[in-house]
């Protein structure tokens, strides 16, 4: 089993069982998705660079928005956390591959057949989805283009890679550690994504629930989201929002534990609090399950409901803020050095603070009737969702890429990605809080002219981002075709069993288990 | 590849498959699968006829073909000794957080039926401070709607009259035992609950025949409970007929009509996924799988057994009786 290497050709890719290779075609399938819902995003820019209707027709900015949220959250950032999941985790618990390692494969090639019928459904008759990312009902039923069928089947088999994937990842986790390797002594990595998995087994068959219910209610008769046939609009946005909110968590835990991995190693100093990091971790996948209809807040729930939702939301910000207290904790007089995975991860921890504060604002009730749908929510969800998400994934690329391929990338380069990328993004999303809290609603194609110069600079940050990230795609394909070499451990004393291993990783690691210390 | 036996521990020579064709051709068929069937849809919807039946018909077989010859090579594969302790618990760990994701898939639709019922529903007639500010509600109120479970009618005919587009079954059409028109004694659900509970009985005592190495008894036990299965699909089957014939009853009769018959309706189709996995292990027991200490293949078909009674348990009292 560990003697033999990858096998030759295109075949490889199809056929193979091995983490490593599955791991880096969800990482390129990720970067392909990215550039294509980056392109989708360039479009909205450009059109709200002005006020008035220049580029495109308000259909296809509504398809484009609702493109771009859906290939970006399904297409984009879940995949590429699940490459990481498949590269890492089994290295880090000293595991020699994934616990079903066939499965393992069919769950990353149901996507680009998913995400192809998706992306189709634009050059259907009618257009394709144009009902917002999160297809609220009627507008995705009723008044829906009739691709939204092709879109119902779509994103049920990306459940259905998901699900697959998340027990995969439970199974290897929960069954493939070597011996010694006990939970407490698992990286955070490891430890957000079993958090993170289990949140997808939980909520994904929930999104079928929903799609399901809207494949009914259009094609067969059925009355769920109808009130005429005693049904109710906003049931759907209860089933699609316990989905939801789980859903932005899966998002974002395994960027904490991304973080927690770096942090300690450009500190020189262990992590802070690493129990305190797991039972944090595991408290907010909890509240995330009790906390959806904060997102509803204007639809007219009962009172009671307003407040248990505002309440249990704002107490997300205690868990969340033990995180953020240990990685500032973990730096504090450390021996700190600013590698590119540093920088990312510390623009990671500030500009995420930034979104969690403009969330806690969110979850004030009363104070919701104003920002919501304006383009504070928009501004909100990007600062987690952009250095949050894409920033740790940056970060965990330029970390474990020497020990992907066996070359250090450019650190030149790297650093000039990241500031490209900082200015990028917050001159991006910066001002689009100041044209929210003023009541420019997210979603239209056109807008006041008050709004027009936040705009102007909003869209250019957004250009500047964009482009930034084909600069990123170079200095990946410059570090894999060459360089200078990696040494094993390529950074000074990282803690962790993949860095015991040769660099670049050979294509069968832990065919036997290494020793726990 | 290393087939010799493992150490105790079982940590020793984890098997890692050579490459497969399996996932590709599995992907392919199911995408050809909802391809078609969304094509299909999508035709009957325009009233039109297409390729879509077809495509899906062919994906179907293809993705059936392929998941049929996967399965086919994990049972070659344990029985020629190429799995380890460690990899059978990865097996193990596989069914039990599918049997999870089950349930969150139902608890989607028992929570769609929770909510109509005890929240959007009185709202809709009027109750409450949501009731009394809905305009739409004020409407439906001053047009004679009121609210109760089952809802036999719809707000829409309380509007519209006879012209509603969506009409209720009508009062007395429901499927609880208080509507039943041929009396308790022959109120299928009841039956139905009774061969579902049996079933499972019959499938526990199926696996202690297995683990006394009693093959007979497995084997007669078994087919005992596909069987009750069979029964329980055939009971299911009257049930919408009358429901559909007799009584007017259809998935187009109002959100009762829909949360019932999309409950029942995929506690149904489980049951029948459950009983084909059961069908399976029996022809494999007839070909003499399994043994005392060796059958998770059983094992997790009859957990998923299991999980699909506790379903039915549930629909009985939530959707029958309460």
């Amino acid at each position: 089993m560990g003697d033999h290497g990858p096998a030759k050709g295109f075949g490889r890719w199809l056929f193979t069982t091995n983490h490593k290779d599955i791991g880096s075609m969800y990482l390129w399938f990720s970067f392909a998705m990215f550039l294509m819902g980056g392109v989708f995003a360039l479009v909205i820019r450009a059109e709200l660079f002005q006020p008035g209707l220049q580029l495109v027709e308000p259909e296809f900015f509504n398809q484009m928005t609702t493109m771009h949220g859906l290939v970006m959250v399904f297409g984009a950032v879940m995949p590429a956390f699940v490459g990481l999941a498949n590269w890492l985790i089994p290295m880090m618990v000293g595991a020699p591959d994934m616990a079903l390692p066939r499965m393992n494969n069919w769950s990353f090639w149901i996507l680009p057949f998913a995400f192809t019928l998706l992306a189709s459904t634009l050059f259907m008759e009618g257009g394709g989805p144009n009902f917002g990312w999160t297809f609220y009902a009627p507008l995705s039923t009723t008044y829906a283009p009739p691709s939204v069928t092709y879109f119902i089947f779509a994103v049920h088999i990306m459940g259905a890679s998901s699900i697959m994937g998340s027990i995969n990842i439970i199974a290897t986790i929960l069954n493939m550690r070597a011996p010694g390797m006990t939970l407490m002594k698992m990286p955070l990595f490891v430890w957000t994504w079993l958090i993170t998995a289990y949140l997808l087994i939980a909520v994904m068959p929930v999104l079928a629930g929903c799609v399901t219910m809207m494949l009914m209610d259009i094609h067969f008769g059925t009355s769920f989201f109808s009130a005429a046939g005693g049904g109710d609009p906003v049931l759907f946005q209860h089933v699609f929002w316990f989905f939801g909110h789980p859903e932005v968590y899966i998002m974002i835990l395994p960027a904490f534990g991304i973080a927690s991995a770096i942090i300690p190693t450009f500190a020189r100093k262990p992590l802070f609090g690493y129990a305190s990091m797991v039972y944090a971790t595991a408290s907010i996948a909890f509240l995330s399950f009790i906390v959806w209809a904060h997102h509803m807040f204007t639809v007219g729930m009962p009172i009671a409901g307003e407040l248990f939702f505002m309440y249990a939301t704002m107490l997300i910000a205690v868990p969340t803020g033990v995180k953020v207290f240990n990685w500032v904790t973990t730096m504090f007089r450390g021996s700190m050095t600013f590698e590119t995975p540093m920088l990312f991860a510390i623009a990671f921890v500030i500009l995420f603070t930034i979104g969690g504060f403009s969330g806690l604002m969110l979850s004030i009730a009363p104070a919701d009737f104003q920002y919501h749908d304006t383009y504070f929510v928009v501004a909100h969800f990007h600062y987690v969702l952009v250095p949050g998400a894409i920033f740790s994934i940056f970060a965990a690329v330029y970390y474990w890429l020497p020990k992907w391929c066996g070359n250090m990338y450019d650190e030149r380069l790297g650093k000039a990605h990241f500031w490209l990328s900082f200015v990028g993004l917050n001159v991006t999303f910066f001002p689009m809080h100041f044209v929210g809290l003023a009541g420019m609603p997210r979603r239209i194609p056109d807008y006041a002219l008050q709004f027009a110069d936040f705009n102007q600079i909003a869209s250019m940050g957004a250009f500047l981002f964009g482009f930034s990230q084909v600069f990123f795609l170079f200095i990946v394909i410059k570090t894999i075709r060459g360089g200078q070499k990696a040494t094993d451990e390529v950074w000074d004393n990282p803690e962790g069993l993949e860095w015991t291993v040769a660099s670049p990783a050979p294509y069968h690691t832990f065919t036997t288990p290494p020793a726990i210390k | 590849m290393s087939t010799d036996t493992n150490n105790v521990d079982g940590y020793e020579h984890y098997y890692v498959p050579e490459q497969s064709a399996f996932p590709i051709l599995a992907s392919i068929g199911l995408f050809a699968l909802i391809f078609g069937l969304a094509t299909f849809f999508n035709e009957l919807q325009a009233e039109a006829t297409g390729a879509g039946r077809y495509i899906a018909i062919a994906g179907f077989a293809m993705l059936s073909a392929t998941l049929f010859a996967w399965f086919r090579q994990t049972v070659v594969e344990n029985m020629a000794g190429m799995n380890s302790v460690q990899l059978k618990r990865s097996y193990v760990w596989g069914m039990g957080w599918f049997i999870f994701s089950e349930v969150m898939f139902f608890a989607a639709f028992f929570g769609a039926l929770y909510y109509v019922r005890n929240l959007a529903g009185p709202w809709l007639g009027g109750e409450g401070e949501k009731g009394q500010y809905m305009e739409l509600a004020k409407m439906w109120v001053a047009s004679g709607y009121e609210y109760a479970w089952p809802p036999m009618t719809t707000p829409d005919e309380a509007v519209n009259g006879a012209k509603a587009l969506v009409q209720g079954a009508g009062e007395g059409n429901s499927m609880y035992p208080r509507d039943a028109h041929n009396g308790l004694a022959l109120w299928l659900p009841m039956w139905n609950t009774i061969l579902l509970l049996s079933s499972s009985v019959t499938v526990h005592i199926a696996h202690n025949g297995l683990k006394d190495g009693n093959r007979a008894k497995f084997q007669g036990w078994l087919f005992a409970t596909v069987v009750l299965a069979i029964a329980f699909l055939y009971l299911q089957y009257m049930e919408y007929h009358e429901a559909y014939v007799d009584l007017g009853l259809t998935l187009e009769s109002g959100i009762y009509g829909t949360t019932f018959f999309m409950l029942t309706g995929f506690h149904g189709f489980h049951v029948f996924l459950g009983m084909t996995m059961l069908l399976i292990m029996l022809l494999r027991s007839l070909k003499g799988h399994f043994s005392h200490d060796d059958c998770f293949g059983f094992e997790a078909a009859s957990w998923y057994w299991h999980f699909v009674d506790v379903v039915w348990v549930c629909l009985f009292f939530f959707v029958y009786i309460i």
